[in-house]
């Protein structure tokens, strides 16, 4: 790892941080568990196509334990873990094919983030009961997946760090 | 970049139109006859919607179910969420209530009378 690098990690880990804290004020009505705009996904976007997969990795694994750490609870770090060690894998492996923009790596990613949690519902709550649940999480992950790419896209275009 | 666009919008259509297709298998059916409560996986009681109950669910961790004609609904919880007192009231066959920290759920069932019953049984549509 780069050691200007570091700086860039502590500001997108702090910016992450803080769209999670804005995201968990804003109670949506009708949204149900799992469904999630992913601002902090912009921070991992930037760091993944800017820095790297290993420094993306890191802005969203320290963001995920501080996160849960502050304001969140113990059930829902294993939720937070698994949606974005999904998410970031999917997301790594797609910009590695090459094959879409960012924008779809992010649609990618998000719907991935929702998988995953529904799948450590399901393990949680020992039933397979929740499939009828899938439809509304996929179509959720790609709206919030094309807002956050379109918003990613123009950030990672513009922004010099 | 165009082609990558086009990628990008085939990979969103693909999603949605999974979405759709699952929805369509899946969707709730008419109304349902049972609330079924499950706790960590395993059936713990079952009301009939036909009735008017109010009861409470656990002990320390509880919820409040509340089925009152023919529809079931969390009122009152102390999770930490409170997820499920705002999912509101349920009455379709397969439709749900999950509280994930009292790893609690309430599921419609038996809408289609005995044979949907027998057929989707225990751990069915998923």
């Amino acid at each position: 790892m780069r050691r200007e690098n570091i700086a860039r990690l502590a500001l997108l880990t702090t910016l992450a941080m803080a769209l999670s804290w804005l995201e968990s004020l804003l109670v949506l009505p009708g949204l149900l568990p799992g469904m999630k705009i992913g601002l902090a996904n912009l921070a991992v976007l930037f760091a993944l196509y800017r820095l790297g997969l290993r420094e993306a990795a890191a802005v969203s694994l320290t963001r995920v334990i501080l996160a849960s750490a502050t304001f969140g609870s113990a059930y829902s770090f294993a939720y937070s873990l698994a949606g974005a060690a999904l998410s970031l894998a999917v997301m790594a492996g797609l910009k590695r094919l090459d094959r879409f923009s960012l924008l779809g790596v992010s649609i990618a990613g998000a719907v991935c983030h929702n998988l995953a949690q529904l799948l450590v519902a399901m393990a949680v709550l020992g039933t397979a009961q929740l499939g009828w649940y899938l439809p509304a999480l996929l179509i959720s992950g790609v709206a919030a997946g094309t807002a956050i790419g379109a918003a990613g896209a123009a950030v990672t275009a513009r922004v010099r760090l | 970049m165009q082609k990558k666009r086009l990628w990008d919008i085939l990979l969103a259509a693909g999603l949605l139109l999974l979405a759709l297709a699952l929805y369509l298998a899946l969707r709730p059916g008419g109304g349902g006859t049972w609330a079924v409560v499950t706790q960590n996986g395993e059936e713990i009681a079952r009301y009939s919607l036909g009735e008017d109950w109010t009861v409470t669910i656990g002990g320390e961790d509880y919820n409040v179910l509340e089925i009152s004609g023919g529809a079931a609904a969390v009122v009152e919880a102390n999770c930490g969420d409170h997820t499920c007192v705002r999912t509101g009231t349920i009455s379709r066959t397969g439709e749900t209530v999950v509280c994930l920290p009292h790893r609690l759920v309430v599921r419609i069932e038996g809408g289609d009378g005995p044979s949907f019953d027998a057929a989707a049984g225990r751990g069915g549509a998923g």
